[in-house]
């Protein structure tokens, strides 16, 4: 076989492969992107139970509630405008505490309270997860140098 | 005053650094031997300011010298020596300081041990490994300097983040720099050779050992990092696709590939433009690693305190180092040609096959790690991207690689019967039937991804031991033993890491298939069961550390009666940060670990517990441990040893 028509096979063996990842990652778009809203969106927008979602703001002071099982917990996620209540079954990470910034990963129920799979807090103290600073930057409660 | 000194030694290295750029490169190109005869003693130089400029900030470090603004924001007076030393490299101005002392190291390396090298190829590619010094050095000058003063130093420091006062920080950054800074020689390799306009078998003898060595030690530092969350943040997972941890994974799967495509050009010489892009992007990958770490674009767990000049200043070398290299590329790379021939069914094109795969599995890794801020800048909302795309995207170009990496070796160069070679692998075949027959029995209704990934690990195993049995010969004993001594090192490494590859598979398919857990509050005396393990809670006591208080639960694990295990997780509070930590308690039993995390007690004595029994979760630490170890095997193979070329050959291409 000839350079020329060598590289030719090569050159269409991985274009070939580069179609098959595109065409994976369009296909996988539709389940595997999780969307991040804040408490606000979440109130507003109309979002079909059971969908794969992500919320994020600050732990409503005061409103970490433990259920009698011990390992049941419910807390509200706010950006100091709307709260949405949350609900999660397991052991917090070691930076959850109230007024701090969280992200909770998991899916609507059908009372609107957000069962969250995964709980994500930072893993240093001086850190904000992006999202969270955004969704208190609209909701117009973010003051610059003040991160809680 | 030794902090100043230190300042005063990077600015030295900057210097030293600049004239190393300069005059090497212009020797070079007229051919004048002193100008070149610059690059070694202004590479030992830069090693020898930065060196000292590192020992300055680590004396401040271990001195508690809390006028220094990074030393009164990462440590305390109350850790113990070794998180002291171990925190010069814990935040984003030591850590970048270390980058450079790595890359310092081996531009002294080539400098001192170069001496085979072609004098002008030795010039031009340490002149472009101090264009890489220049940067960083300028970067960490003008916008983080590690050695800012504090007008009024406090009393004592804001202590190091606890998650990091572990071993864990000892060797994971160190060995991860190693890795990324390591590539930066194959890129100054293919920059100096695509400025000279020729690339032969002999380049490729001198770049193999260092990116070798290169992806050893990121190998080693990623599989560290790894392991370090897997104990220490007590999450019981090991691998997140969190962006940073794709930061390092990126370069990775391309330096394999660069690994690989080397040996072509060695052997055959053939694929060289391609090996020279690799060399290109391996770095380039290494530095959107850097600049996802220090810019803060992304939420990640790794991202220190964000400041967007940073990333800018990054971003920039990141343009100009990879625009450069690529541009140079565009017009030097017609004019490399390839000299062996060979058909697609070949060495050469499973090799080709195998970068291929590489190379799709690092845009897969790319386009998810960046999708997040494609989406923000597009105004599409704020997305994440987790674990289900990779697994759906990634894993089946993974699984194609792993198939035909069994096949791969059992090829000839040139010209292959592909019938002739699958004929040998048929015990691999049926030993795969077969393991995936009883896992599929032993696990009737587990996931099918679990199957697979069982069928690929062992089909690897076997391929690669059935390929090395063919190199001794299983006859007569004494034959395959003198055949075995006979072997080229290099044919061992490769045997040792592909087979830890294969092993490392059967492990995350072993913990990501068939993982238990259970959450539960648990009073002293309760006792649990998990996959045929009885967790027995006795308790919880407090004991003091060095500097933190801990709540620590005692667990006595039985298995049908008899004792297996005491377990002791740990809740650390670090009262300086007021930070807790969680200690996971783990203990391996060779197929599986058993995993305990304990929350503090609540009011009532009641004390939240998340069990995990982790299958095959060591399989890939020892995996990872036998690529790593096949990786050093081959580097001591005497033709790869750095500057062990024979003399001859060395002036045969030194000729014009």
């Amino acid at each position: 076989m000839r350079p020329k028509r060598r590289r030719l096979v090569f050159v269409a063996a991985g274009m070939l492969l580069l179609g098959a990842a595109a065409a994976l990652t369009l296909y996988a778009m539709n389940d595997s992107l999780v969307f991040f809203y804040s408490p606000s969106d979440l109130a507003v927008k109309q979002i079909p139970a059971g969908r794969m979602l992500r919320v994020g703001g600050l732990v409503e002071v005061g409103s970490i509630v433990h259920d009698g099982d011990g390992t049941t917990v419910h807390f509200r996620v706010t950006d100091l405008k709307t709260a949405v209540p949350v609900v999660y079954k397991g052991i917090l990470p070691d930076l959850f505490r109230e007024g701090q910034g969280v992200v909770a990963q998991g899916t609507l129920g059908p009372d609107k309270t957000f069962v969250a799979a995964e709980v994500l807090a930072k893993h240093d103290e001086k850190y904000m997860p992006k999202e969270v600073v955004d969704a208190l930057k609209k909701s117009g409660r973010w003051q610059e140098g003040t991160a809680p | 005053m030794i902090p100043e000194l230190g300042q005063v030694a990077l600015v030295l290295a900057l210097a030293l650094a600049l004239m190393q750029v300069v005059l090497p490169l212009v020797g070079a190109a007229r051919d004048n031997a002193s100008w070149m005869a610059v690059a070694p003693p202004a590479a030992q130089g830069q090693l020898f300011f930065i060196g000292f400029a590192f020992l300055a900030l680590m004396q401040a470090y271990v001195s508690s010298d809390f006028s220094v603004a990074v030393v009164a924001d990462n440590s305390n007076s109350a850790m113990p020596l070794i998180y002291k030393a171990a925190a010069t490299w814990g935040n984003h101005e030591g850590s970048l300081l270390l980058w450079v002392l790595i890359l310092a190291i081996f531009g002294a390396a080539v400098g001192t041990f170069g001496n085979n090298l072609p004098p002008k190829l030795k010039a031009r590619v340490l002149s472009v490994q101090a264009m890489i010094a220049v940067g960083f050095l300028a970067f960490m000058l003008l916008t983080s300097n590690p050695f800012a003063r504090l007008g009024q130093p406090p009393a004592d420091g804001a202590d190091l983040n606890p998650l990091l006062q572990d071993p864990g920080l000892a060797f994971h950054p160190p060995m991860l720099y190693l890795g990324y800074v390591g590539f930066s020689m194959a890129f100054s390799f293919a920059v100096a050779a695509l400025i000279e306009g020729r690339v032969d078998a002999a380049w490729a003898r001198w770049v193999r050992p260092w990116t070798l060595a290169a992806w050893i030690a990121l190998t080693a530092g990623i599989t560290g990092g790894s392991w370090w969350s897997y104990y220490e943040l007590g999450w019981g997972g090991w691998w997140a696709w969190d962006p940073v941890e794709n930061a390092s994974f990126m370069p990775w799967l391309l330096g394999t590939a660069l690994l690989h495509s080397a040996i072509v050009v060695e052997k055959r010489d053939a694929l060289k433009s391609w090996t020279m892009l690799l060399a290109i992007l391996t770095f380039g990958m290494s530095l959107v690693g850097t600049f996802l770490v220090r810019s803060g674009v992304l939420t990640s767990v790794h991202a220190f305190a964000t400041d967007p000049a940073r990333g800018v200043f990054i971003l920039l070398l990141l343009v100009v180092a990879i625009g450069g290299s690529l541009t140079l590329f565009a017009i030097r790379a017609p004019t490399l040609r390839d000299g062996g021939l060979f058909q697609p069914i070949s060495r050469e094109g499973a090799l080709i096959l195998n970068n291929l795969l590489l190379a799709v599995g690092c845009v897969v890794v790319f386009l998810g790690t960046f999708m997040p801020l494609f989406a923000d800048v597009l105004q599409l909302g704020a997305i994440s991207v987790g674990a289900p795309y990779y697994f759906l995207i990634f894993n089946p170009f993974a699984a194609l690689l792993v198939v035909v990496t069994a096949i791969g070796p059992l090829l000839p160069w040139k010209r292959a019967d592909l019938a002739g070679a699958l004929q040998r692998l048929t015990i691999a075949a049926i030993a795969t039937l077969l393991v995936a027959g009883l896992v599929w029995w032993l696990k009737t209704g587990g996931p099918l991804f679990g199957i697979l990934g069982a069928a690929l690990g062992t089909w690897l195993l076997v391929g690669t031991v059935v390929e090395f049995v063919e190199r001794i010969g299983l006859r007569a004993p004494a034959e395959a033993l003198r055949r075995a001594r006979q072997l080229p090192r290099a044919a061992y490494g490769m045997t040792l890491a592909h087979a830890g590859l294969a092993i490392a598979i059967l492990g995350m398919t072993g913990s990501a298939a068939w993982k238990q857990e259970e959450i539960r509050t648990m009073r002293a005396g309760d006792t649990v069961s998990l996959a045929g393990y009885d967790y027995r809670f006795d308790g919880v006591a407090d004991v003091a550390g060095p500097n933190y208080t801990a709540t620590r639960g005692t667990f006595t694990v039985t298995k049908e009666g008899a004792p297996v295990v005491t377990l002791h997780p740990e809740k650390r509070v670090y009262p300086v940060q007021g930070m807790p930590t969680t200690e996971a308690a783990i203990h391996t039993t060779g197929l599986a670990d058993l995993y305990a995390v304990i929350d503090t007690p609540d009011a009532a004595g009641g004390v939240a517990v998340h069990l995990y029994h982790q299958p095959l979760v060591p399989w890939i630490w020892g995996g990872a441990f036998l690529m790593v170890l096949g990786g050093l095997v081959s580097l001591s193979d005497r033709r790869l040893r750095v500057g062990a070329p024979s003399r001859r050959r060395v002036m045969a291409v030194a000729r014009p």
